[in-house]
């Protein structure tokens, strides 16, 4: 097993991080960016290291991205796309675990329907485990990126307003970017219906904004959740339509903003329903970028979870 | 205790750069289309010193650039990962004669990295390695062409190279494990 | 019969007369034949030494699921009797959810004969509610008590028609038996794989809000205010539903009420790191909560301590927490939780506690035993409220182990349980 001296085994969420941790992972996504730009965009530093991508849920983002960041640090990838859940194939989660186990490989991306499935899988192999999205838990790597694009724009964390939109209750980037804005400073905001709001989410250190209005009022930054669109046959929503006109937010409600605010989502969108087009196209919108910087964080992440003991106190040139 | 000796004082350090300088312009047969570059951390201030000695002395501009060669390393498990990767910016290095400069030369390793790290950027027309200390103790067959002064260290001893910009004066300093 | 048996010096508990008193406890042909100093017994008699021991009415269980008929492979009416024996138990009552459900007499019949081939603690049927437990058609009751079931309930589900409740609260009085209801407003439960609230939110699991027991809670007691019938409310687990309950015995309603050792020991936070062994319906609640059950035991708001033993595999259990199943097991762990949380906890004294767990449970559905008084079945425990141990699942006689309890270190536990007046289960044996 491979217990990285920084991050630990696995990452399962930023709530087990604390703010050292978070920044370090930020701070080693830097180099990471100029690695995308490079005429080879790619290092050996994970070189033979052999990572399985395990999506029991359909991801083409995410999985994208995690691959990106696997080969441009040349490790071995294995894409296993295991539609529907573990029940319906068959085999419980514990022998696909077993499974890996005995192939020997060194690292999971584990993307799953089920809360703490990433820790139910880190828990039961030796294979450093990273969670790509479990169930309504957390997306620590989603989390990451939305806390380094934030940075790149505002140059800090710390004081930083932050508004999450829409429906917190089922979202795991929600939960993972609350933890990692909190640890790091910032203030979080959440708006969205009383029916899409998770119980107690006071306690978890937010404020309540209770309408789009008040959130766009108060925040430096919106990070505006996607809708599933069951949430309406689910009796959480009346309507798509009514919900763009409580919620959404659009450039007329961006416009009576005191100040310009920076506008993320993390994707996929529904144009017309959370956001509109011209606000998710503006010049305010750092969505793109988020991708851009989706592949480092995920870079640093791999990179950090791999090394081994620590042991990198020397002074310079020491290892020449 | 281990123990600190010195090696090289600020003044032996000035004057192995001079001499290193011009070395360095005769090997490359004058400045044209050379390229510095140095290894991240104390590699990068020695190069930049040295291309200011160069471009005193013969008013001509050169390259430059700055290598962290950390995730070229071909021992991740066995120390661990960095927490802080420095910068890599490099110029167009196709055709150009590169001069990669670090501190100290020991095992090899770092140099192949660097070696392979600039192959991935470009293809120079010709490396050459220049360094302030040679320690011994190689586990690979590569020399330096440019060397500043030479110190005989066992394997667990130390050295140390401090550079004012960094650690407030200039020293190289031996360091016995007992 | 069997021999008689003499329990000589033990500290003699019997709530049901406000016994408490160092004595001897003989038992002759089935029954309790005296109390009292220097009891000499017949020569042939099997004479035990318990002093500084406890002894009491055997433990009664309002609560358990024997997984038999259907999934023995969990536990079956003889593993499970034992199972309570080993916990200090001389009764329990099986939940009618079944395989098939036990809603007719040939299936009350069927459990009642398992038990007596398997001669240790007694097995007393609960019956159906409804026809396989479908919410729709009253089960025979009449059928399901000329059989020997003691109660009827659709536990493990609730009775979500009110109408449906009515008439069985109704029609359970012309047999005398309570009418015993999980309450749950599945339509507000749904999906839900843990109390709503802080850690749900955390964790990411659909939360069961506390308001789907206690809407059920409410409409039951008015169900039974309506029609004079006898409520019993299943595993008690919110401070609201214990509200609802003060108010409604203040008020004379006919309702009693059991709270399980898991909700008066745990709150939500052992669901952290998906600890499945922690889910369970009712879910553990907030600290809140666990101390109004508490208080509840000790004012009497809840009559009684049932274990709501429900036996998983573990294979089941090893899983994802939103796909594992619901329950624990608690008949050997029981009298360990409640000795160490409410005794020693200050909540209750030994002799309240054993009114919790035997006279007032026999007395709710008008069980034999809960009684050492002469005549009175041999139905007795011999218990240590001083012995230190630590719960081993492997050495338990239930067939299964899920319990969030491994390893937690317990004061009390029974010795010696005695049923009919034959030891079916000794310690030191």
């Amino acid at each position: 097993m491979t217990r990285s001296a920084v991050l630990g085994k696995d990452l399962t969420g930023l709530e087990p991080l604390d703010a050292d941790q978070l920044r370090l992972i930020l701070d080693t996504a830097e180099p990471f960016k100029e690695v995308s730009e490079r005429p080879i965009k790619k290092v050996p530093a994970l070189r033979g290291k052999t990572i399985v991508n395990l999506f029991f849920e359909a991801s083409t983002r995410t999985r994208i991205s995690f691959e990106f960041a696997e080969k441009r640090l040349s490790a071995d990838t294995v894409n296993v796309a295991a539609s529907g859940s573990s029940v319906s194939k068959g085999e419980t989660l514990v022998d696909t675990a077993r499974n890996l186990e005995a192939m020997r490989i060194d690292m999971v991306v584990i993307r799953h329907g089920a809360s703490g499935a990433a820790q139910f899988l880190g828990d039961r192999i030796r294979s450093n485990v990273v969670n790509a999205g479990d169930g309504k838990h957390e997306h620590p790597t989603q989390g990451l990126l939305d806390l380094l694009t934030l940075r790149d724009r505002f140059g800090k964390l710390a004081g930083l307003k932050v508004a999450i939109c829409g429906d917190v209750l089922h979202s795991r980037v929600a939960r993972s970017n609350i933890w990692g804005l909190t640890k790091l400073g910032a203030e979080v905001g959440v708006c969205g219906p009383p029916t899409l709001l998770p119980r107690d989410v006071r306690e978890l250190g937010v404020t309540v904004l209770p309408r789009i209005e008040d959130a766009i009022a108060w925040a430096d930054a919106l990070n505006i959740l996607r809708l599933q669109l069951e949430r309406m046959q689910a009796g959480f929503i009346p309507s798509l339509r009514e919900y763009n006109r409580v919620f959404g937010v659009s450039r007329e409600r961006l416009a009576r903003a005191p100040k310009d605010l920076l506008i993320m989502h993390p994707g996929p969108m529904n144009r017309g329903v959370e956001i509109d087009s011209d606000v998710a196209d503006g010049e305010h919108s750092v969505i793109l970028p988020q991708v851009t910087n989706g592949v480092a964080v995920r870079m640093a992440v791999l990179y950090l979870l791999a090394g081994g003991s620590p042991d990198w106190h020397h002074p310079g040139g020491d290892h020449a | 205790m281990p123990t600190r000796t010195p090696v090289l004082d600020d003044r032996a350090i000035g004057r192995a750069l001079a001499r290193m300088a011009s070395e360095l312009v005769e090997r490359c047969g004058g400045t044209e289309d050379v390229v510095l570059v140095g290894i991240q951390r104390r590699g990068v201030e020695l190069a930049a010193r040295i291309r200011g000695l160069i471009e005193q002395s013969s008013g001509a501009r050169l390259g430059f650039g700055k290598l962290d060669i950390t995730l070229y390393r071909d021992d991740l498990q066995a120390i661990g990962p960095r927490p802080v990767i420095g910068e890599t910016s490099l110029p167009d290095l196709d055709g150009k004669t590169v001069v990669i400069v670090d501190d100290v030369l020991f095992t090899g390793r770092t140099v192949r990295a660097a070696l392979d790290e600039c192959a991935d950027f470009g293809r120079p027309r010709r490396v050459l390695l220049c360094v302030l200390v040679d320690r011994g103790g190689r586990e690979l067959p590569i020399q330096a062409d440019i060397v500043g002064g030479s110190v005989t260290a066992g394997p667990r001893d130390r050295v140390d190279v401090l550079v004012s910009e960094l650690d407030g004066r200039d020293a190289v300093e031996l360091v016995r494990a007992d | 019969m069997s021999r008689p048996i003499l329990l000589t010096g033990g500290r003699v508990l019997d709530p049901s007369r406000g016994v408490d008193q160092v004595a001897d406890v003989y038992l002759d042909g089935g029954k309790v034949a005296s109390v009292g100093q220097g009891i000499a017994g017949a020569d042939g008699a099997l004479r035990l030494d318990v002093r500084g021991k406890v002894v009491a009415p055997g433990l009664i269980d309002l609560h358990t699921h024997l997984r038999e008929p259907g999934q023995e492979e969990l536990e079956t009416v003889a593993s499970g009797a034992m199972a309570a024996a080993a916990g200090g138990f001389s009764a329990v009552c099986a939940m009618p959810n079944t395989d098939p459900v036990t809603d007719n007499q040939a299936a009350v019949g069927f459990i009642v004969s398992q038990a007596q081939r398997a001669g240790k603690a007694r097995v007393y049927p609960i019956g159906a509610i409804s026809v396989g437990q479908k919410g729709q058609q009253l089960a025979e009751f009449g059928e399901l008590v000329g059989a020997g079931a003691v109660a009827v309930s659709d536990d493990g589900k609730p009775v979500m028609s009110s109408h449906l409740m009515r008439t069985a609260l109704e029609y359970a009085q012309v047999f005398g038996i309570p009418v015993a209801d999980h309450c749950e407003d599945l339509t507000l439960a749904q999906g839900g794989a843990m109390h709503e609230g802080i850690v749900s939110t955390r964790l990411g699991l659909k939360g069961i809000p506390s308001a789907a027991e206690e809407i059920m809670v409410a409409r039951d007691i008015i169900l039974a205010e309506l029609t004079g019938g006898h409520v019993h409310l299943c595993h008690m687990s919110t401070r609201g539903s214990v509200e609802l309950i003060r108010r409604a015995k203040d008020r004379g309603v006919r309702v009693t009420a059991e709270a399980c050792p898991h909700h008066f020991t745990l709150t939500h936070h052992a669901c952290e790191a998906y600890d499945t062994n922690a889910k369970m319906n009712p879910p553990l609640r907030e600290e809140a909560d666990r101390e109004a059950v508490r208080q509840a035991l000790r004012d009497g708001t809840i009559d009684v301590i049932a274990t709501d033993h429900a036996p998983h595999h573990y294979d089941a259990k090893e899983r994802e927490f939103d796909d594992a199943p619901n329950g624990i097991i608690g008949l050997e762990t029981a009298l360990g939780l409640a000795i160490t949380e409410l005794v020693c906890g200050g909540l209750l004294t030994l002799p309240e506690l054993i009114a919790r767990m035997s006279t007032l449970p026999a007395r709710i559905f008008n069980l034999p035993g809960g009684t050492l008084a002469p005549g009175a079945p041999a139905d007795v425990v011999v218990l240590d409220p001083e012995a230190q141990w630590e719960v081993h699942p492997d050495a338990f006689f239930s067939k299964s182990r899920n319990t969030p309890f491994a390893g937690r270190r317990l004061t009390g536990r029974a010795d010696l349980t005695i049923v009919r007046g034959q030891v079916v289960f000794d310690r030191q044996a």
